[in-house]
Protein backbone atom coordinates (compact mmCIF):
# COMPACT_ATOMS: atom_id res chain seq x y z
CA UNK A 1 0.00 0.00 0.00
CA UNK A 2 2.45 2.61 1.35
CA UNK A 3 5.09 1.11 -1.44
CA UNK A 4 2.06 1.35 -3.99
CA UNK A 5 1.87 5.16 -3.29
CA UNK A 6 5.59 5.87 -3.52
CA UNK A 7 5.71 4.58 -6.90
CA UNK A 8 2.49 6.09 -7.81
CA UNK A 9 4.32 9.23 -7.19
CA UNK A 10 6.96 8.93 -8.58
CA UNK A 11 4.84 8.17 -11.70
CA UNK A 12 2.89 11.33 -11.54
CA UNK A 13 2.12 13.38 -14.13
CA UNK A 14 3.26 10.32 -16.37
CA UNK A 15 1.63 10.09 -19.64
CA UNK A 16 -1.37 6.88 -19.27
CA UNK A 17 -0.07 3.64 -19.84
CA UNK A 18 -3.14 2.46 -19.83
CA UNK A 19 -5.95 4.00 -22.29
CA UNK A 20 -9.80 3.95 -22.07
CA UNK A 21 -10.71 0.65 -23.29
CA UNK A 22 -13.57 0.89 -26.30
CA UNK A 23 -17.02 -0.29 -24.96
CA UNK A 24 -15.98 -0.62 -21.86
CA UNK A 25 -18.53 1.49 -19.61
CA UNK A 26 -17.16 4.81 -17.79
CA UNK A 27 -17.54 3.54 -14.31
CA UNK A 28 -18.27 0.13 -13.68
CA UNK A 29 -18.97 -0.67 -9.75
CA UNK A 30 -19.59 -3.61 -8.71
CA UNK A 31 -20.65 -4.87 -5.01
CA UNK A 32 -18.96 -2.59 -3.40
CA UNK A 33 -19.12 -2.03 0.50
CA UNK A 34 -17.03 0.40 2.34
CA UNK A 35 -16.76 0.74 6.32
CA UNK A 36 -14.75 3.82 8.01
CA UNK A 37 -11.85 2.30 10.16
CA UNK A 38 -13.31 2.34 13.44
CA UNK A 39 -17.30 2.36 12.56
CA UNK A 40 -19.89 -0.52 13.33
CA UNK A 41 -21.16 -0.45 10.16
CA UNK A 42 -20.76 -0.20 7.22
CA UNK A 43 -21.56 2.97 5.09
CA UNK A 44 -21.83 1.57 1.51
CA UNK A 45 -23.55 -1.94 0.89
CA UNK A 46 -24.00 -3.63 -2.16
CA UNK A 47 -23.40 -1.14 -4.49
CA UNK A 48 -23.71 -1.92 -8.10
CA UNK A 49 -23.39 0.87 -10.68
CA UNK A 50 -22.96 0.91 -14.44
CA UNK A 51 -22.38 4.49 -16.24
CA UNK A 52 -21.77 5.04 -19.91
CA UNK A 53 -19.88 7.79 -21.47
CA UNK A 54 -21.52 10.85 -21.78
CA UNK A 55 -23.96 10.14 -19.14
CA UNK A 56 -25.29 13.12 -17.13
CA UNK A 57 -26.09 11.31 -13.31
CA UNK A 58 -27.50 13.12 -10.07
CA UNK A 59 -26.42 11.11 -6.73
CA UNK A 60 -29.52 11.45 -4.87
CA UNK A 61 -29.50 11.12 -0.73
CA UNK A 62 -30.11 12.27 2.67
CA UNK A 63 -27.11 13.57 4.88
CA UNK A 64 -25.44 10.50 5.48
CA UNK A 65 -26.44 8.48 2.81
CA UNK A 66 -22.81 8.03 2.22
CA UNK A 67 -23.24 10.27 -1.58
CA UNK A 68 -19.37 11.79 -0.22
CA UNK A 69 -17.93 9.07 0.49
CA UNK A 70 -19.37 6.94 -2.81
CA UNK A 71 -17.58 10.14 -4.84
CA UNK A 72 -13.90 9.94 -2.90
CA UNK A 73 -14.47 6.07 -3.63
CA UNK A 74 -14.13 6.61 -6.87
CA UNK A 75 -11.84 9.24 -7.04
CA UNK A 76 -9.57 7.00 -5.05
CA UNK A 77 -9.17 9.33 -1.59
CA UNK A 78 -10.80 6.76 0.62
CA UNK A 79 -8.50 3.40 0.82
CA UNK A 80 -9.51 0.87 -1.65
CA UNK A 81 -12.73 -0.92 0.11
CA UNK A 82 -14.22 -4.76 -0.85
CA UNK A 83 -15.64 -4.56 -4.14
CA UNK A 84 -14.20 -3.12 -7.74
CA UNK A 85 -14.47 0.24 -8.84
CA UNK A 86 -13.81 0.37 -12.40
CA UNK A 87 -12.77 3.16 -14.66
CA UNK A 88 -13.07 3.38 -18.93
CA UNK A 89 -12.23 -0.63 -18.30
CA UNK A 90 -9.41 0.22 -15.88
CA UNK A 91 -9.40 -0.42 -12.14
CA UNK A 92 -9.53 2.70 -10.44
CA UNK A 93 -6.17 4.71 -9.96
CA UNK A 94 -4.73 3.39 -13.09
CA UNK A 95 -4.82 6.74 -14.78
CA UNK A 96 -5.05 10.01 -13.19
CA UNK A 97 -5.83 12.12 -16.20
CA UNK A 98 -9.00 10.81 -16.29
CA UNK A 99 -10.32 11.39 -13.00
CA UNK A 100 -11.21 14.99 -12.09
CA UNK A 101 -12.66 15.21 -8.20
CA UNK A 102 -14.67 18.72 -7.27
CA UNK A 103 -14.43 18.95 -3.23
CA UNK A 104 -17.41 20.26 -1.27
CA UNK A 105 -16.60 24.00 -0.89
CA UNK A 106 -16.45 23.39 2.63
CA UNK A 107 -13.32 21.19 2.22
CA UNK A 108 -11.38 23.32 0.86
CA UNK A 109 -8.72 26.17 3.32
CA UNK A 110 -10.04 29.31 1.20
CA UNK A 111 -7.76 31.12 3.29
CA UNK A 112 -4.49 29.48 1.60
CA UNK A 113 -2.35 32.22 -0.07
CA UNK A 114 -2.68 30.82 -3.50
CA UNK A 115 -4.41 33.30 -6.68
CA UNK A 116 -7.54 31.84 -8.47
CA UNK A 117 -5.22 31.09 -11.76
CA UNK A 118 -3.14 29.38 -9.90
CA UNK A 119 -5.40 26.96 -7.79
CA UNK A 120 -7.20 26.61 -11.76
CA UNK A 121 -3.37 25.83 -13.11
CA UNK A 122 -3.11 22.85 -10.19
CA UNK A 123 -5.36 20.80 -12.84
CA UNK A 124 -2.68 20.67 -14.89
CA UNK A 125 -0.32 19.19 -12.38
CA UNK A 126 -1.49 16.33 -13.57
CA UNK A 127 -0.19 16.57 -16.99
CA UNK A 128 2.94 18.30 -15.61
CA UNK A 129 4.92 15.95 -13.28
CA UNK A 130 8.12 16.27 -11.02
CA UNK A 131 10.51 19.32 -11.84
CA UNK A 132 8.25 20.43 -14.67
CA UNK A 133 7.03 23.83 -15.06
CA UNK A 134 4.21 24.58 -16.95
CA UNK A 135 4.09 24.85 -20.91
CA UNK A 136 2.09 27.24 -22.96
CA UNK A 137 -0.37 24.78 -23.78
CA UNK A 138 -1.01 24.56 -19.72
CA UNK A 139 -1.25 28.17 -19.70
CA UNK A 140 -3.61 27.83 -22.71
CA UNK A 141 -5.85 25.55 -21.24
CA UNK A 142 -5.99 27.40 -17.74
CA UNK A 143 -6.74 30.67 -19.58
CA UNK A 144 -10.03 28.80 -21.47
CA UNK A 145 -10.79 27.00 -18.25
CA UNK A 146 -11.31 30.62 -16.50
CA UNK A 147 -13.08 32.28 -19.64
CA UNK A 148 -15.61 28.68 -19.21
CA UNK A 149 -16.56 30.10 -15.99
CA UNK A 150 -16.58 33.77 -16.65
CA UNK A 151 -13.62 34.08 -13.89
CA UNK A 152 -11.19 35.98 -16.19
CA UNK A 153 -11.31 39.22 -14.61
CA UNK A 154 -11.12 37.29 -10.77
CA UNK A 155 -7.59 35.88 -12.10
CA UNK A 156 -5.07 37.55 -9.92
CA UNK A 157 -7.24 37.36 -7.03
CA UNK A 158 -6.30 35.45 -3.47
CA UNK A 159 -9.24 32.57 -3.09
CA UNK A 160 -10.53 33.71 0.08
CA UNK A 161 -11.87 37.11 -2.05
CA UNK A 162 -14.24 35.33 -3.70
CA UNK A 163 -18.30 34.88 -3.11
CA UNK A 164 -18.79 31.55 -2.08
CA UNK A 165 -20.17 30.80 -6.12
CA UNK A 166 -17.18 32.37 -7.53
CA UNK A 167 -14.91 29.92 -5.47
CA UNK A 168 -17.17 27.26 -6.84
CA UNK A 169 -16.79 28.14 -10.12
CA UNK A 170 -12.89 27.71 -9.23
CA UNK A 171 -13.46 24.49 -7.83
CA UNK A 172 -15.31 23.87 -11.84
CA UNK A 173 -12.54 25.33 -13.69
CA UNK A 174 -9.73 23.30 -12.48
CA UNK A 175 -11.44 20.10 -12.82
CA UNK A 176 -12.07 21.72 -16.95
CA UNK A 177 -8.11 22.80 -16.85
CA UNK A 178 -7.41 18.79 -15.88
CA UNK A 179 -8.71 17.84 -19.14
CA UNK A 180 -10.54 14.62 -17.50
CA UNK A 181 -12.90 12.36 -18.96
CA UNK A 182 -14.88 11.07 -15.59
CA UNK A 183 -15.94 14.31 -13.45
CA UNK A 184 -16.81 14.08 -10.26
CA UNK A 185 -18.47 16.92 -8.03
CA UNK A 186 -19.38 16.62 -4.60
CA UNK A 187 -22.78 18.96 -3.63
CA UNK A 188 -21.25 21.84 -6.25
CA UNK A 189 -25.07 23.53 -5.89
CA UNK A 190 -24.68 24.45 -1.90
CA UNK A 191 -25.55 27.76 -1.03
CA UNK A 192 -25.14 29.16 -4.50
CA UNK A 193 -26.65 32.23 -6.26
CA UNK A 194 -29.19 31.30 -9.41
CA UNK A 195 -26.62 32.71 -12.12
CA UNK A 196 -23.50 30.36 -10.66
CA UNK A 197 -26.45 27.49 -10.49
CA UNK A 198 -27.05 27.78 -14.19
CA UNK A 199 -23.69 28.59 -15.44
CA UNK A 200 -22.38 25.12 -13.82
CA UNK A 201 -25.35 23.43 -15.61
CA UNK A 202 -24.52 24.50 -18.92
CA UNK A 203 -20.86 23.84 -18.30
CA UNK A 204 -21.69 20.31 -17.01
CA UNK A 205 -24.79 19.99 -20.34
CA UNK A 206 -21.53 20.77 -22.76
CA UNK A 207 -19.35 18.45 -21.10
CA UNK A 208 -21.42 15.45 -21.69
CA UNK A 209 -22.30 16.84 -25.03
CA UNK A 210 -18.40 16.01 -25.66
CA UNK A 211 -18.63 12.50 -24.39
CA UNK A 212 -17.53 13.08 -20.97
CA UNK A 213 -19.05 11.45 -17.70
CA UNK A 214 -20.20 13.68 -15.03
CA UNK A 215 -21.84 12.45 -11.74
CA UNK A 216 -22.94 14.99 -9.31
CA UNK A 217 -24.25 14.59 -5.77
CA UNK A 218 -27.11 16.61 -4.84
CA UNK A 219 -30.12 16.78 -2.23
CA UNK A 220 -32.02 19.17 -4.35
CA UNK A 221 -34.86 17.16 -5.76
CA UNK A 222 -35.79 20.47 -7.41
CA UNK A 223 -33.34 20.43 -9.71
CA UNK A 224 -33.43 16.66 -11.47
CA UNK A 225 -35.83 16.78 -13.73
CA UNK A 226 -34.43 20.06 -15.64
CA UNK A 227 -30.33 18.57 -15.49
CA UNK A 228 -30.22 15.20 -15.53
CA UNK A 229 -31.26 12.59 -17.24
CA UNK A 230 -30.56 10.13 -14.84
CA UNK A 231 -30.58 9.68 -11.01
CA UNK A 232 -28.87 7.38 -8.23
CA UNK A 233 -31.17 7.57 -5.34
CA UNK A 234 -28.34 6.63 -2.06
CA UNK A 235 -29.29 5.61 1.43
CA UNK A 236 -26.28 3.24 2.17
CA UNK A 237 -27.08 1.28 -0.93
CA UNK A 238 -28.66 1.98 -4.08
CA UNK A 239 -32.76 2.53 -3.84
CA UNK A 240 -33.42 3.65 -7.20
CA UNK A 241 -31.38 4.03 -10.44
CA UNK A 242 -32.97 5.08 -13.63
CA UNK A 243 -34.46 7.95 -15.83
CA UNK A 244 -35.32 11.03 -13.61
CA UNK A 245 -38.97 10.83 -14.87
CA UNK A 246 -39.27 7.07 -13.79
CA UNK A 247 -37.36 6.79 -10.41
CA UNK A 248 -38.80 10.39 -8.85
CA UNK A 249 -41.91 8.67 -7.09
CA UNK A 250 -43.23 9.11 -3.58
CA UNK A 251 -42.02 5.75 -3.14
CA UNK A 252 -38.62 6.21 -3.87
CA UNK A 253 -38.32 9.59 -1.80
CA UNK A 254 -40.18 7.35 1.35
CA UNK A 255 -37.31 4.94 1.00
CA UNK A 256 -34.71 7.69 0.87
CA UNK A 257 -35.41 9.75 3.10
CA UNK A 258 -37.53 7.83 5.41
CA UNK A 259 -40.31 10.24 5.27
CA UNK A 260 -43.75 9.71 3.87
CA UNK A 261 -45.11 12.45 1.87
CA UNK A 262 -48.13 13.77 3.69
CA UNK A 263 -51.73 12.33 1.97
CA UNK A 264 -55.53 12.67 3.27
CA UNK A 265 -55.09 9.54 4.84
CA UNK A 266 -51.70 9.76 6.40
CA UNK A 267 -52.08 12.73 8.71
CA UNK A 268 -50.16 13.05 11.75
CA UNK A 269 -52.35 11.08 14.36
CA UNK A 270 -51.81 14.46 16.54
CA UNK A 271 -53.56 16.63 14.41
CA UNK A 272 -56.22 13.55 13.50
CA UNK A 273 -56.74 13.81 17.10
CA UNK A 274 -56.98 17.46 17.36
CA UNK A 275 -59.63 17.53 14.62
CA UNK A 276 -61.48 15.11 15.75
CA UNK A 277 -62.04 17.06 19.34
CA UNK B 1 37.33 53.78 13.39
CA UNK B 2 37.33 57.11 14.97
CA UNK B 3 36.18 58.70 11.90
CA UNK B 4 33.01 56.90 11.97
CA UNK B 5 29.86 58.31 13.46
CA UNK B 6 29.19 56.57 16.87
CA UNK B 7 26.13 54.48 15.79
CA UNK B 8 27.94 53.06 12.97
CA UNK B 9 30.73 52.34 15.38
CA UNK B 10 28.20 50.81 17.76
CA UNK B 11 26.51 48.76 14.90
CA UNK B 12 30.16 47.39 13.66
CA UNK B 13 31.20 46.51 17.05
CA UNK B 14 30.11 43.56 18.23
CA UNK B 15 30.88 41.88 14.71
CA UNK B 16 34.98 42.42 15.27
CA UNK B 17 34.71 39.27 17.17
CA UNK B 18 35.30 36.46 15.31
CA UNK B 19 32.45 34.32 17.93
CA UNK B 20 30.26 37.14 17.04
CA UNK B 21 30.80 36.76 13.03
CA UNK B 22 30.30 33.35 13.39
CA UNK B 23 27.64 33.44 15.33
CA UNK B 24 25.86 36.11 12.99
CA UNK B 25 26.43 33.79 9.83
CA UNK B 26 24.88 30.71 11.93
CA UNK B 27 21.66 33.10 13.06
CA UNK B 28 21.20 34.39 9.54
CA UNK B 29 21.42 30.73 7.42
CA UNK B 30 19.17 29.50 10.39
CA UNK B 31 16.48 31.98 10.21
CA UNK B 32 16.70 31.86 6.57
CA UNK B 33 15.93 27.69 6.78
CA UNK B 34 13.50 27.67 9.28
CA UNK B 35 11.19 30.70 7.96
CA UNK B 36 11.52 28.64 4.06
CA UNK B 37 10.01 26.00 5.43
CA UNK B 38 7.85 27.40 8.50
CA UNK B 39 5.38 29.46 5.85
CA UNK B 40 4.58 25.39 5.14
CA UNK B 41 4.55 24.59 8.27
CA UNK B 42 2.24 27.03 9.60
CA UNK B 43 -0.20 26.43 6.32
CA UNK B 44 -0.09 22.56 7.21
CA UNK B 45 -0.85 23.21 10.64
CA UNK B 46 2.11 21.37 11.63
CA UNK B 47 3.57 23.51 14.48
CA UNK B 48 2.95 20.70 16.57
CA UNK B 49 5.33 18.50 14.18
CA UNK B 50 7.86 20.97 14.13
CA UNK B 51 7.80 21.30 18.40
CA UNK B 52 8.02 17.16 18.37
CA UNK B 53 10.57 17.18 16.18
CA UNK B 54 12.95 19.45 18.59
CA UNK B 55 12.38 17.68 21.66
CA UNK B 56 13.00 14.09 20.41
CA UNK B 57 16.21 15.37 19.12
CA UNK B 58 17.54 15.68 22.86
CA UNK B 59 18.31 12.24 22.83
CA UNK B 60 20.48 11.88 19.88
CA UNK B 61 22.33 14.98 21.53
CA UNK B 62 23.31 13.03 24.25
CA UNK B 63 24.22 10.17 22.68
CA UNK B 64 26.31 11.82 20.13
CA UNK B 65 28.12 13.63 23.27
CA UNK B 66 28.59 10.68 24.68
CA UNK B 67 30.41 9.01 21.66
CA UNK B 68 32.23 12.26 21.22
CA UNK B 69 30.93 12.49 17.88
CA UNK B 70 29.72 15.75 16.33
CA UNK B 71 26.31 16.66 17.94
CA UNK B 72 24.46 18.01 15.15
CA UNK B 73 25.10 14.98 13.34
CA UNK B 74 23.66 13.01 16.30
CA UNK B 75 20.23 15.21 16.38
CA UNK B 76 19.92 14.57 12.56
CA UNK B 77 19.96 10.66 13.21
CA UNK B 78 17.45 11.09 16.07
CA UNK B 79 15.14 13.80 13.96
CA UNK B 80 15.23 11.75 10.77
CA UNK B 81 13.77 8.46 13.29
CA UNK B 82 10.97 10.87 14.40
CA UNK B 83 10.26 11.50 11.32
CA UNK B 84 9.48 8.09 10.06
CA UNK B 85 8.54 6.57 13.70
CA UNK B 86 5.58 9.77 13.02
CA UNK B 87 4.61 8.45 9.72
CA UNK B 88 4.58 4.83 11.22
CA UNK B 89 2.34 5.19 14.67
CA UNK B 90 -0.18 6.76 12.36
CA UNK B 91 0.17 4.96 9.53
CA UNK B 92 -3.25 3.68 9.32
CA UNK B 93 -5.10 5.91 10.91
CA UNK B 94 -5.23 4.02 14.00
CA UNK B 95 -4.22 7.02 16.33
CA UNK B 96 -4.70 10.47 16.02
CA UNK B 97 -1.38 12.05 14.95
CA UNK B 98 -1.47 14.42 17.91
CA UNK B 99 -1.38 11.72 20.03
CA UNK B 100 1.11 9.78 18.33
CA UNK B 101 3.25 12.49 18.58
CA UNK B 102 2.68 13.86 22.20
CA UNK B 103 3.19 10.49 23.20
CA UNK B 104 6.39 10.13 21.47
CA UNK B 105 7.97 13.83 21.83
CA UNK B 106 7.62 13.24 25.63
CA UNK B 107 9.23 9.84 26.42
CA UNK B 108 12.15 10.98 24.20
CA UNK B 109 12.89 14.07 25.63
CA UNK B 110 12.46 12.35 29.05
CA UNK B 111 15.36 9.89 27.67
CA UNK B 112 17.24 12.25 26.56
CA UNK B 113 17.15 14.30 29.80
CA UNK B 114 17.99 10.25 31.63
CA UNK B 115 20.79 9.81 29.98
CA UNK B 116 22.14 13.65 30.21
CA UNK B 117 21.58 13.46 33.50
CA UNK B 118 24.16 10.17 33.58
CA UNK B 119 26.41 11.65 31.22
CA UNK B 120 26.91 15.31 32.19
CA UNK B 121 25.62 18.00 34.41
CA UNK B 122 22.56 19.88 34.13
CA UNK B 123 25.30 23.07 33.01
CA UNK B 124 25.96 21.39 29.64
CA UNK B 125 21.90 21.34 29.27
CA UNK B 126 21.52 24.45 29.28
CA UNK B 127 23.52 25.02 25.73
CA UNK B 128 21.29 22.27 24.34
CA UNK B 129 17.95 23.33 25.81
CA UNK B 130 18.19 27.46 24.97
CA UNK B 131 21.20 27.61 22.42
CA UNK B 132 24.40 29.28 21.96
CA UNK B 133 24.66 30.84 18.62
CA UNK B 134 27.74 32.43 20.41
CA UNK B 135 29.28 28.90 20.86
CA UNK B 136 29.33 27.92 17.05
CA UNK B 137 32.22 26.21 15.86
CA UNK B 138 33.48 26.54 12.04
CA UNK B 139 32.04 22.84 11.62
CA UNK B 140 28.64 23.64 12.64
CA UNK B 141 29.08 26.77 10.13
CA UNK B 142 29.51 24.29 7.21
CA UNK B 143 27.26 21.51 8.47
CA UNK B 144 24.04 24.28 8.81
CA UNK B 145 25.37 25.86 5.13
CA UNK B 146 24.84 22.59 4.06
CA UNK B 147 21.73 21.98 5.29
CA UNK B 148 20.37 25.49 3.96
CA UNK B 149 21.66 24.57 0.60
CA UNK B 150 19.74 21.49 1.15
CA UNK B 151 16.30 22.99 2.11
CA UNK B 152 16.28 25.53 -0.13
CA UNK B 153 16.91 23.28 -2.98
CA UNK B 154 14.19 20.92 -2.18
CA UNK B 155 11.71 23.62 -1.56
CA UNK B 156 12.30 25.30 -4.75
CA UNK B 157 12.12 21.96 -6.94
CA UNK B 158 9.15 20.84 -5.35
CA UNK B 159 7.62 24.14 -4.84
CA UNK B 160 4.34 22.85 -6.86
CA UNK B 161 4.18 19.52 -4.69
CA UNK B 162 4.34 21.34 -1.57
CA UNK B 163 1.97 23.57 -2.66
CA UNK B 164 -0.54 21.29 -3.83
CA UNK B 165 -0.48 18.83 -1.08
CA UNK B 166 -0.71 21.40 1.55
CA UNK B 167 -3.89 23.50 -0.26
CA UNK B 168 -6.14 20.27 -1.68
CA UNK B 169 -4.64 16.84 -0.36
CA UNK B 170 -8.05 15.61 -2.10
CA UNK B 171 -7.09 17.08 -5.33
CA UNK B 172 -3.13 15.56 -5.31
CA UNK B 173 -4.32 12.09 -4.55
CA UNK B 174 -6.42 12.56 -7.75
CA UNK B 175 -3.81 13.39 -10.14
CA UNK B 176 -1.49 10.60 -8.45
CA UNK B 177 0.66 12.62 -6.02
CA UNK B 178 0.34 10.84 -2.84
CA UNK B 179 -0.01 13.82 0.22
CA UNK B 180 1.79 11.12 2.53
CA UNK B 181 4.92 10.46 0.57
CA UNK B 182 5.22 14.02 -0.11
CA UNK B 183 4.77 14.68 3.64
CA UNK B 184 7.22 12.07 4.80
CA UNK B 185 9.57 14.72 2.15
CA UNK B 186 9.07 17.73 4.53
CA UNK B 187 9.50 15.74 7.93
CA UNK B 188 12.66 14.90 6.82
CA UNK B 189 13.50 18.31 5.50
CA UNK B 190 12.16 19.74 9.00
CA UNK B 191 14.06 17.10 10.84
CA UNK B 192 17.33 18.97 9.05
CA UNK B 193 16.19 22.70 9.69
CA UNK B 194 15.20 21.73 13.39
CA UNK B 195 18.98 20.60 13.94
CA UNK B 196 20.25 23.14 12.46
CA UNK B 197 17.69 26.00 14.69
CA UNK B 198 18.80 24.14 17.48
CA UNK B 199 22.10 25.45 17.38
CA UNK B 200 20.62 29.38 17.51
CA UNK B 201 17.90 29.19 20.08
CA UNK B 202 18.03 25.36 21.55
CA UNK B 203 15.74 22.71 21.41
CA UNK B 204 12.49 24.36 23.58
CA UNK B 205 12.54 27.43 21.30
CA UNK B 206 13.25 25.91 18.03
CA UNK B 207 9.24 25.59 17.20
CA UNK B 208 9.43 29.59 17.21
CA UNK B 209 11.66 29.80 14.46
CA UNK B 210 9.61 27.82 12.58
CA UNK B 211 5.90 29.16 13.30
CA UNK B 212 6.02 32.94 14.23
CA UNK B 213 7.88 34.63 11.26
CA UNK B 214 5.60 32.32 9.18
CA UNK B 215 2.75 33.21 11.20
CA UNK B 216 3.55 37.02 10.57
CA UNK B 217 3.67 36.88 7.17
CA UNK B 218 0.60 35.23 7.25
CA UNK B 219 -1.04 37.77 8.25
CA UNK B 220 0.20 40.05 5.63
CA UNK B 221 0.71 38.30 2.76
CA UNK B 222 -2.33 36.65 -0.30
CA UNK B 223 0.96 35.14 -2.34
CA UNK B 224 2.89 32.03 -1.35
CA UNK B 225 6.16 33.09 -2.56
CA UNK B 226 5.93 36.58 -0.91
CA UNK B 227 5.03 34.74 2.62
CA UNK B 228 7.73 33.15 2.11
CA UNK B 229 9.97 36.23 1.59
CA UNK B 230 8.66 38.31 4.24
CA UNK B 231 8.75 35.24 6.91
CA UNK B 232 12.59 35.41 5.88
CA UNK B 233 13.29 39.25 6.24
CA UNK B 234 11.28 39.43 9.66
CA UNK B 235 13.15 35.99 10.43
CA UNK B 236 16.58 37.92 9.78
CA UNK B 237 15.89 40.65 11.22
CA UNK B 238 15.24 39.53 14.96
CA UNK B 239 17.92 37.60 14.72
CA UNK B 240 20.09 40.73 14.17
CA UNK B 241 18.39 42.55 16.54
CA UNK B 242 18.78 39.67 19.08
CA UNK B 243 22.05 39.40 18.82
CA UNK B 244 22.50 43.22 19.75
CA UNK B 245 20.51 42.72 22.24
CA UNK B 246 22.32 40.19 23.48
CA UNK B 247 25.54 41.60 23.22
CA UNK B 248 24.91 45.22 24.68
CA UNK B 249 23.09 43.39 27.63
CA UNK B 250 24.43 40.51 28.05
CA UNK B 251 20.97 38.57 27.79
CA UNK B 252 20.77 35.25 26.47
CA UNK B 253 20.74 35.16 22.57
CA UNK B 254 18.20 32.38 22.46
CA UNK B 255 16.11 33.95 24.18
CA UNK B 256 16.35 37.79 22.68
CA UNK B 257 15.69 36.56 18.77
CA UNK B 258 12.69 34.88 19.75
CA UNK B 259 11.15 37.68 21.85
CA UNK B 260 12.11 39.85 19.33
CA UNK B 261 9.95 37.53 16.89
CA UNK B 262 6.98 37.23 19.15
CA UNK B 263 7.10 41.04 19.51
CA UNK B 264 6.91 41.82 16.02
CA UNK B 265 4.40 38.93 16.02
CA UNK B 266 2.45 40.55 18.60
CA UNK B 267 2.24 43.50 16.72
CA UNK B 268 1.66 42.83 13.08
CA UNK B 269 -1.23 40.47 14.89
CA UNK B 270 -3.15 43.82 16.04
CA UNK B 271 -2.73 46.39 13.08
CA UNK B 272 -2.02 44.31 9.85
CA UNK B 273 -4.52 45.25 7.35
CA UNK B 274 -7.41 43.49 6.49
CA UNK B 275 -6.31 40.64 9.04
CA UNK B 276 -5.12 42.82 11.88
CA UNK B 277 -7.62 42.55 15.02
CA UNK B 278 -7.97 46.50 14.74
CA UNK B 279 -8.68 46.53 11.46
CA UNK B 280 -11.19 43.67 11.77
CA UNK B 281 -12.74 45.40 14.39
CA UNK B 282 -12.96 48.67 12.58
CA UNK B 283 -14.61 46.47 9.76
CA UNK B 284 -16.91 45.60 12.09
CA UNK B 285 -17.84 48.86 13.04
CA UNK B 286 -18.51 50.37 9.16
CA UNK B 287 -19.84 47.03 8.01
CA UNK B 288 -23.00 47.61 10.41
CA UNK B 289 -23.32 51.24 8.65
CA UNK B 290 -23.79 48.31 5.54
CA UNK B 291 -21.23 49.82 3.14
CA UNK B 292 -18.85 46.97 3.11
CA UNK B 293 -21.84 44.45 2.51
CA UNK B 294 -22.87 46.39 -0.37
CA UNK B 295 -19.38 46.65 -2.08
CA UNK B 296 -19.53 42.46 -1.98
CA UNK B 297 -22.63 42.09 -3.45
CA UNK B 298 -22.24 45.02 -5.84
CA UNK B 299 -18.67 43.50 -7.13
CA UNK B 300 -20.58 40.25 -7.47
CA UNK B 301 -23.18 41.40 -9.55
CA UNK B 302 -20.80 43.37 -11.75
CA UNK B 303 -19.12 40.16 -12.75
CA UNK B 304 -22.38 38.12 -12.86
CA UNK B 305 -23.76 40.75 -15.61
CA UNK B 306 -20.92 40.27 -17.88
Amino acid sequence: MALNNIQTTINYGHACSTPAVPGEPALAIDNLRYRYPGALHPVLEGICLEVQPGEKIALVGPNGAGKSTLIKLIAGLVAPPTGSITIYGNPAGACHHRVAYVPQRSDVDWRFPVSVRQVVMMGRYAHLGWLKRPRPEDHTAVTRALAAMQITPLADRQIGELSGGQQQRVMLARSLAQDADLFLLDEPLNNLDMPTQELIFHVLEQLAQASKTVLVSTHDLGILPIHFSRAIFLDGHVIADGPVGSVLTAETLARAYGVHLCTEDTVNPTLAALAGK
Amino acid sequence: MSTLPLWINWLIEPFTYSFMQRGLLAAVMVSVICAVLGAFVVLRGMAFVGDAMAHTILPGIVIAYWLGGNLLLGALAAGLLTAFGIGWFTRDGQLQEDTAIGVMFSGLFALGILLLSIVSSYRDLTHILFGNILGVSGTDLWLIAGVGVLVVGMVLAFFKELVVTSFDPGHAITIGLSPGVVRYGLLILLAFATVSGIQSVGVVMVVSLLVTPAATAYLLSQQLPRMILMSVGFSVGAALVGLYLSYYWNLASGATIVLALTTLFIIVFLIAPRRGLLWRMRAKHTSTGGTDERNETGREDLLLSE
